[in-house]
């Protein structure tokens, strides 16, 4: 450093000296910082008196990175998500800020247990601490009040679906409840005021009021002294520097914590000797939340599953049951703390105490265990050992009388199926909320590809862009709306034939390409289950055409029917990124010709300006193209396709005078574009 | 040994042992390295915003000739441009607005930037007056964007370049200057 150019002045440490008197003339400073600094500590320094100090570090923490996160938060229904995203994936250092946020606000849970714990165990809440004791209790609740808050601020599909469960137990308060809801909401439904408040609950109305009572609660300790654990074996000690070192250990150890858990997965691709893959660190981002789209991996955030668990003691009680659940018995517990003071003035009150909190925190991490175990124990139960029970209730439709009767009436079969059927039913559960878990990362991974498109997110928000895209929304579409007859599987694939035996229409995988064309020309598949073989179609004309007069090599020789496959694969245009190659352009012309001419394809179908009536067969002009695919979902039965032949293929976009079609015309055009493999793909780098 | 509260606090304090400076040290090492990690991703986000810029400037287009009226009197245009708002991507957006005028029988058009350089505001035209005037500090302009003494203005009205297509389409140059200083400097 350079030393200051006037000499006339006294030397820095006089200056600074003097200073510091001026200011500890006026404020008496001091005397403050002595009195915070040096505080007596019986019996010297402990590690156990530091879970105090790490709470009120994790807080600090909250505050400092939770300030940042506001300056680029924005609360609204079309912004919260997508703000978050932009501090996630776009700012500089965002992923390590949420993850610091988010790791630290779990961490702060268990601090809190431990210091809980301690103070208990310590008999800290007896007389006259015990007006701190309850401060404690009531900062212990505004902690947990942040943390739930807070889950919903991202605006995706976990925090979006946790958080309605909750409010919606808030409806469950007697009297008060509906209208409690309905305060909290922000109206009568989730919204843009739903963040608001919830907002200015998590950063301004809870975070505010427990500044102030951490200021009492540290007063008050600081008026009662420390609690020191009996017997003291050391001698006394000053709070600085010895128990602030030990302090200061402990929160580098919560930090190193909350570092490890964000850096973990990092270390873990390096380690598979794969990259990172963007949102893998910091805090997770599901994809926006939809209210028209079911979510069956809402869970609450883990230090909450108890109490979701625990909800489920009380299933079958009705709302009455979910009131005990949610609120009664959460209040005596709560009720039964606020007593310990009292209770523990007794030795064996203070003994009691103790139990109970153990009981309480062993209860606890009991139902948390077993939320975990039913959400996941499929990943241990055998599921071939059990196939035969699934295979038993699937043949009998469930009814007991029947599979009584499969069992030939034994009780002792009877009672061991019914022990299977258990472990049959969690593991169903448990792989069904797993790949919901999957399906909402994949939405989530999807959604954040669609965020960085370089058009950027509309105004509408990131959600109509998830709406719109043909590869999130096409399985979805095509599952809810297809699949009961059309298949879509590989024919690659190693159970494609069992796969396709089960349907009852055309396997739509690939249509458009000239794969599938092959296969529709081939004698061996055109019946098969892929093509025609489940529909009413399977003896119809263009089964017996393919099966009798393509495979006469006098009017078809392979070079024509080649010629056919690209003529009508070029029709659809580019599928699935399939771009007919330079060299066949003539053979697709020749293919064009073959389609057009009524000795061929054309005596059936209509193509482009053949003159062949409409009606007999579908017409081939633009076949596969994202045209003909939505006039074909929209209504089959119109004369361009099916006509009266259409075999139970519902006429999707077809409405009857005065009501609505099945599917919108947007949704249509989604699975158009989903079979077609048409949806965004963003640029490679180096392409 | 074991000792009571009460003879606890007549034990003796030591507050200056041997190990002080060392423990000192220590604690305040520990407690700022724990502090850390906040404290650096709060200050990396907090200046994200120094990484990113402003698009290029381009020609945009704006109206037709025949819109521009040949009097010179300057008439107001709206400047529509797809706009990028840190996760959001407006189309044809309105960014902002322009003055164009031509003299009589003059297939030229002059574009002056409706941005006061003095702070900001937006310039209004007094058309009675035949002159521009900012309704925040009272800066006036002629009607060419000249200064009008005494003005709290540091420089006329920007000029933005003008050219009109072969079609008769007329296109500005968008661009913000720096403002309350005498030179037209560009704002990147």
């Amino acid at each position: 450093m350079t030393q200051s150019p006037s000499s006339s002045h006294p030397a820095k440490p006089g200056m600074l000296g003097q200073l510091a008197d001026f200011f500890d003339d006026r404020t008496g400073y001091r005397a403050f910082v002595h009195e915070a600094l040096y505080e007596r500590v019986p019996g010297g320094a402990r590690w156990r008196y530091v879970w105090g100090s790490t709470l009120v570090f994790a807080f600090m923490t909250q505050v400092i990175t939770g300030l940042v996160l506001w300056a680029s938060y924005s609360a609204s229904a079309q912004t919260a998500w997508e703000s978050v995203y932009y501090i996630q994936h776009e700012m500089a250092g965002g992923w390590l800020l949420r993850g610091i946020h988010h790791v630290m606000a779990q961490m702060m849970v268990v601090l809190l247990a431990l210091h809980l714990m301690q103070v208990v165990i310590d008999g800290a809440y007896r007389a006259p601490r015990e007006v701190n004791f309850w401060l404690g209790l009531i900062l212990m609740m505004l902690v947990l009040g942040m943390a739930l808050t807070g889950y919903l601020l991202p605006w995706d599909q976990k925090g979006y679906w946790a958080t309605r469960v909750a409010t919606n137990l808030a409806g469950l308060v007697p009297l008060i409840g509906p209208s409690l809801q309905q305060v909290v909401v922000g109206g009568p439904d989730y919204g843009h005021h739903t963040l608001t408040r919830f907002f200015a609950l998590h950063a301004g109305f809870l975070p505010a009021t427990l500044v102030a009572l951490l200021v009492l609660h540290l007063t008050l300790f600081r008026k009662h002294g420390l609690c020191a654990r009996q017997p003291l074996t050391r001698p006394d000690a000053m709070f600085w520097p010895d128990q602030v070192l030990k302090d200061a250990v402990a929160m580098l150890a919560v930090m190193a914590v909350v570092l490890g858990v964000i850096l973990l997965p990092a270390l873990r691709a390096v380690l598979e000797g794969r990259p990172i893959l963007p949102g893998e660190l910091g805090a997770e981002l599901g994809a926006p939340a939809d209210p028209s789209q079911p979510y069956a991996a809402a869970r609450p955030e883990w230090y909450f599953l108890f109490l979701f668990q625990f909800l489920k003691v009380f299933e079958g009680w009705g709302a009455s049951g979910e009131f005990l659940g949610a609120i009664v018995v959460p209040g005596l517990v709560m009720g039964m703390m606020f007593l310990m003071p009292i209770v523990g003035r007794w030795d064996l009150g203070h003994r009691f105490n103790i139990g109970f909190t153990v009981a309480l925190l062993a209860g606890v991490g009991l139902l948390t265990a077993l939320a975990m175990r039913e959400d996941y124990c499929a990943t241990w139960i055998d599921a071939a050992a059990l196939a035969d029970v699934g295979e038993l209730i699937e043949k009998t439709g469930g009814d007991e009388a029947q599979i009584a009767a499969a069992l030939g009436n034994d009780p002792e079969k009877i009672r061991a199926f019914a022990v299977r059927k258990k472990s049959w039913d969690a593991a169903r559960h448990s792989r069904a909320f797993m790949e919901a878990s999957e399906q909402a990362e994949v939405d989530a991974a999807r959604a954040v590809v669609l965020a960085g498109r370089p058009e950027r997110i509309p105004p509408t928000g990131a959600l109509e862009l998830v709406r719109g895209d043909a590869l999130s929304q096409g399985p979805k579409l095509f599952a809810a709306n297809c699949a009961s007859c059309h298949g879509h599987v590989d024919p690659q694939q190693p159970d494609a034939q069992a796969l396709l035996a089960k349907t009852s229409a055309a396997n739509l995988h690939g249509f458009g390409t000239q794969a599938w064309v092959r296969g529709l020309l081939d004698p061996e598949q055109v019946a098969g289950p892929g093509y025609f073989g489940n529909t009413a179609h399977k003896d119809g004309e263009m089964v017996n055409f393919v099966q009798h007069d393509l495979t006469d090599r006098s009017t078809w020789k392979p070079e024509d029917i080649a010629a056919v496959i690209a003529g009508l694969a070029a029709e659809a245009g580019v599928v699935h990124g399939e771009v007919t190659p330079a060299p066949e352009v003539a053979l697709v012309e020749r293919g064009r010709v073959l389609l057009a001419s009524s000795e061929h394809c054309g005596s059936c179908h209509t193509f482009r300006d053949n003159g062949t009536a409409a009606g007999s067969a579908p017409d081939l002009t633009g076949w596969g193209s994202r045209e003909w695919l939505v006039g074909i979902i929209t209504d089959p039965t119109h004369e361009r396709f099916y006509g009266d032949t259409n075999d139970r293929m519902p006429s999707f976009g077809k409405a009857e005078q005065g009501s609505l079609p099945m599917l919108p015309a947007r949704q249509i055009a989604l699975i158009a574009d989903w079979l077609r493999g048409e949806w965004y793909r963003p640029a490679v780098a180096g392409h | 040994m074991a000792g009571s509260p009460e003879e606890s606090v007549k034990r003796p304090l030591t507050p200056d042992q041997r190990r002080g400076f060392l423990t000192r040290t220590l604690a305040i090492v520990c407690g700022g390295l724990a502090t850390l990690p906040p404290l650096v991703a709060g200050l990396w986000v907090v200046l994200d915003p120094l990484r990113r810029q402003g698009g290029a400037a381009a020609f945009l287009p704006v109206t037709e000739l025949p819109s521009v009226p040949d009097d010179g009197m300057p008439r107001q245009f709206t400047v529509v441009d797809d706009r990028v708002d840190a996760w959001t991507g407006f189309v044809a957006e309105p960014i902002g607005a322009v003055y164009l005028r031509r003299q009589p029988g003059s297939q030229q058009v002059e574009a002056l930037s409706a941005t006061c350089p003095h702070a900001g505001c937006f310039v209004e035209i007094d058309k009675a007056a035949r002159c521009f005037r900012c309704p925040c500090h009272n800066s006036t302009f002629t009607l060419d964007g000249g200064i009008v003494a005494p003005s709290p203005s540091p420089r006329g009205m920007d000029s933005l370049e003008c050219r009109v297509e072969p079609t008769g389409g007329v296109a500005v140059k968008w661009q913000n200057f720096l403002t309350g200083v005498a030179a037209k400097v560009v704002k990147s």
